[in-house]
């Protein structure tokens, strides 16, 4: 890593929609629950306002806020995980998504980062973001998701 | 816009499946730093970043003037679903039939689906 002390990484994927579409798949609490393995997220989705992590059996994985909210360009995360205390104890991240409209497609960038190096929490969400983000692309494009079980050996959300 | 043609083009080739490793081990590079002991010259190690960019499979971010690469491995999740899961799954079953008649010795037992 040449910045100290940052940890990182960027994920983009290409999906044949509209940029509205997209930000109601990333907002839509029940919707989100078909690609995200039954996790879904709670907020207003207004800058300041609260946001949350929950999984299917409503334990609260991860919270944080709202830092902006640009519908349907740009959405930051305060992100704080909850439930391992060593990736609790790491504090804030912070993750962007980024919405840009691609020909018939829109490409979506999700960048997380946290400013310590190393970071347990980067490595625990970096196995998760993949497998998300193609589910959310196969949805949209297909009405189907191709996963059902990401947290079968990943060790944790998202 | 990022197709499988392209994504198979840029992992057929050994340096750029190397460069993949590279940013693995340390996300976020330099074009420099990439190049640091990697037996190629800077202008081939920038021809490979771009067919690699092509491809979906490097994310390039700018933090002030630097310009960092990234490893991009949703395409490769992609691989995964299309190509590789649904041929393992097969063999996954083959597998633990073989297990099963092997540890079940010689019990008797209905004669089982060829494994596929």
């Amino acid at each position: 890593m040449s910045a100290a002390n940052r940890s990182q990484f960027i994920y983009v994927t290409y999906i044949r929609t509209t940029p509205e579409k997209l930000w109601a798949a990333l907002t839509d609490a029940e919707f989100m629950k078909q690609y995200w393995f039954g996790m879904h997220c709670e907020s207003q989705w207004t800058a300041g306002a609260p946001w949350q992590l929950v999984s299917g059996d409503g334990e609260i994985f991860d919270a944080g806020e709202i830092i902006e909210a640009d519908p349907p360009r740009r959405l930051v995360i305060r992100w704080q995980h909850q439930n391992r205390p060593e990736l609790k104890a790491e504090g804030n991240s912070l993750c962007t998504m980024e919405l840009e409209p691609a020909g018939a497609a829109v490409k979506l960038s999700i960048t997380h980062s946290i400013e310590r190096e190393p970071s347990k929490l980067i490595e625990a969400v970096s196995g998760g973001w993949p497998k998300i983000l193609s589910n959310l692309k196969s949805l949209l494009e297909t009405g189907s998701i191709a996963l059902l079980d990401a947290y079968r050996q990943s060790t944790t959300q998202p | 816009m990022a197709d499988r043609d392209l994504l198979f083009k840029a992992l057929a080739d050994p340096g750029r499946r190397k460069l993949l490793d590279r940013l693995h081990a340390h996300d976020g590079q330099t074009l420099g730093e990439l190049c640091q002991h990697l037996a190629m010259t800077r202008q081939g190690v920038t021809q490979h970043l771009a067919l690699l960019e092509g491809a979906n499979l490097v994310v390039v971010h700018w933090r002030g003037r630097e310009k960092l690469h990234f490893l991009n491995p949703v395409p490769l999740q992609e691989i995964y679903e299309r190509w590789i899961r649904k041929f393992e799954k097969p063999r996954l079953r083959a597998l633990s039939d073989l297990k099963h008649r092997l540890e079940e010795g010689d019990d008797p037992q209905p004669p089982r689906r060829r494994p596929s």
